[in-house]
């Protein structure tokens, strides 16, 4: 609240009066600030039903409209109406052909496959999960080089990703960093870590497990510190254990956290792209559903049946944010 | 509990609002250190990598030391030919207009979503927070199209205007600030005659200072990584950003894995700076940024 206070003077270079009274509502402002529906009604009825005063919004409204409606509206409209027709992206003419886009997703064993790949990006989110709790839980207490720690877990996560594509991919080169320091440790292995579809998939999920955790475990721990000092106190002297306070105190307050991370967690293991395509390009078994649709539309041209499948993820999408929604009314969501 | 427990208790939480972890910490450090090597070991080699020669990299283990701290030929290497000074001045570019347009949109969005009560406010809303469910993943087999359509495949309008777009995460941002505004200070200046477009330019804009700080951080770090967006619409070399000119080095690099790291640490070393400087309202930022 100090820039209100700051600025107020801006305020009044307009006219002494209102400047006064700016400031004089500045200071006392955070008051004012909760609910402001009321007392202003009858002052400013005729500027309310003004003609003026009802476009006025629109006009502030029309530029982010306006890129709304021409970027997310317009193109999620034509897809569905593409996913219906075996267009090619290019050609004038495409032809109407029904279902037979969604039919051939869900038959074709090679373009169904790709969801279990998300298999594996969803145990890691688990994992994820698991992995930036417990660092949460312990850098919430009072620990030597806590902000250090902190910094070094969640800076992964600011990485750029082709660099970390990278990084990984020397990771688990033929005699890279990870075989060097499993030798370091007594364990020599040749084993080709991207080689077999299996491994392939656990090493990328690995990968996303190392760049997204830094995330999680900023959100617990905010989550947690918002906890009062207090609470733990009240219940140290009550004589109650680290588990008990975890259990009773820690766990209760995080839970939208945690069931926000869930949901970013699942949609977010149906849309990897970037880990799988920078270091295989989709080779191996590790074709994501992302990945595979962006190749049907601009590789093979097949635009119809590249939009199917996007119309799918988003229903899946969509369907999972809904369940979630349902289960765990989320009053953090009050943009209205 | 015995008495001078107590005490030092309250005191220390007088202090400071966090405990003490007790006794056992030990397996707690222990498990920081480890995470800490499995963050750092990997970002470290590339690094050591990145300063060896080519003979050092075929030969010696993943974890030797280069021979010459100050061997620095890979970065001349990866900048000159990586064309990474084209691929920062085109990332600059884009930065600037995306943060400039997302920071204008929408702090105008939450502006007239908060201080006007107009017919359809509601519809309003509903669509920016569903755009916010659609992911922008799946739909770029049909925005390519309007993209394609308006001819700026190939521009670098077309990142721009689609990390400009809906932005429904610097809206929520600003929305939140701006609920802390008074309003009696609007009416004060409406008073005045001043008109809503002076009120909100005046006032409510200087006022968001701390909110934009975090939209240009975060918006500002989420654009710079970005990889999707310049890899579908931006072609030709010319126009590489970091990401899409990093993503290139696997080809004529190919196993020279001295190159590809110096590469890599071009690309880190900013967002390290960035994120040593700005560490609290990166922390804050983001949180605010995915809890949305």
């Amino acid at each position: 609240m100090t820039q209100t206070t700051d600025t107020a003077p801006e305020g009044a270079t307009m006219t002494g009066r209102s400047g006064t009274d700016a400031t004089d509502e500045g200071s006392g402002g955070r008051r004012a600030a909760g609910r402001r529906h009321g007392p202003a009604a009858g002052r400013t009825r005729s500027w309310r039903d003004s003609p003026l005063r009802r476009i006025t919004p629109w006009l502030f409204l029309a530029a982010p409209l306006a890129l709304l409606i021409t970027f997310t509206c317009v193109p999620v409209a034509s897809m569905i109406s593409y996913s219906f027709t075996d267009w090619d992206g290019v050609s004038p003419d495409r032809e109407n052909v029904g279902f037979d886009n969604y039919v051939r997703i869900f038959t074709r064993p090679e373009l169904f496959r790709v969801f279990f790949v998300s298999g594996y990006y969803l145990a890691a989110s688990v994992v994820q999960i698991v992995v930036a709790l417990y660092f949460a839980v312990i850098l919430s207490f009072n620990l030597r080089f806590r902000n250090f720690f902190k910094g070094i877990l969640f800076f992964p996560y600011l990485i750029n990703g082709v660099a970390i594509g990278f990084v990984f991919l020397y990771f688990f080169q033929d005699g890279g960093t990870l075989d060097s320091v499993l030798s370091l440790l007594g364990v020599s292995t040749d084993h080709a870590w991207l080689g077999d579809p299996t491994s392939a998939n656990v090493s990328l999920a690995g990968v996303s497990v190392w760049r997204f955790t830094g995330l999680n475990f900023v959100l617990f721990l905010g989550a947690i510190q918002s906890v009062p000092g207090e609470l733990y106190e009240a219940a140290e002297l009550d004589g109650a254990g680290k588990w008990k306070q975890f259990r009773h105190i820690i766990a209760p307050s995080i839970k939208p956290v945690i069931s926000l991370s869930a949901i970013l967690a699942i949609s977010g293991s149906l849309s990897v792209f970037e880990i799988p395509y920078i270091m295989t390009g989709g080779a191996t078994g590790t074709q994501t559903f992302v990945i595979q649709t962006i190749k049907l539309a601009f590789q093979f041209n097949k635009t119809g049946l590249a939009s199917a499948a996007a119309v799918v993820l988003l229903l899946i999408i969509l369907l999972i944010t809904w369940i979630q929604r349902r289960l765990v009314p989320d009053d953090k969501v009050d943009l209205v | 509990m015995t008495s001078p427990d107590l005490t030092t208790a309250t005191v220390k939480a007088s202090r400071t609002p966090r405990r003490r972890l007790p006794v056992g910490s030990a397996l707690t450090y222990l498990s920081l250190l480890v995470a800490s090597a499995a963050v750092l070991i990997p970002l470290a080699v590339v690094f050591l990598t990145s300063l060896k020669t080519s003979e050092e990299v075929g030969d010696g283990s993943a974890l030797s030391l280069p021979g010459n701290w100050l061997h620095f030929d890979n970065y001349v290497t990866a900048f000159n030919d990586g064309k990474m000074l084209m691929a920062f001045g085109n990332t600059a570019f884009i930065l600037v207009f995306s943060i400039g347009g997302t920071v204008i949109i929408g702090s105008m969005t939450a502006y007239a979503v908060d201080r006007f009560d107009f017919r359809g406010k509601k519809l309003v809303m509903a669509g920016f927070l569903i755009a916010t469910l659609v992911p922008g993943v799946t739909t770029q087999v049909a925005t390519f199209q309007v993209i394609n359509g308006f001819g700026l495949v190939d521009t670098r309008w077309a990142p721009i205007l689609l990390y400009m777009g809906t932005d429904i995460v610097s809206v929520s941002i600003f929305l939140q600030f701006i609920r802390g505004i008074p309003v009696s200070l609007d009416e004060a200046a409406r008073l005045d005659g001043a008109n809503a477009f002076t009120i909100y330019r005046k006032i409510i804009f200087p006022l968001l200072k701390p909110a934009i700080a975090t939209v240009v951080i975060i918006k500002g770090i989420t654009t710079y990584n970005d990889f999707y967006l310049p890899f579908l619409y931006l072609h030709s070399e010319d126009l590489g950003t970091i990401s899409t000119a990093l993503f290139r080095f696997k080809g004529p690099f190919g196993a020279h894995w001295e190159a590809i790291s110096a590469g890599a640490i071009l690309v880190i070393v900013p967002t390290l700076v960035v994120f040593l400087l700005l560490q609290r309202w990166i922390y804050n930022g983001f949180a605010r940024g995915a809890t949305k």
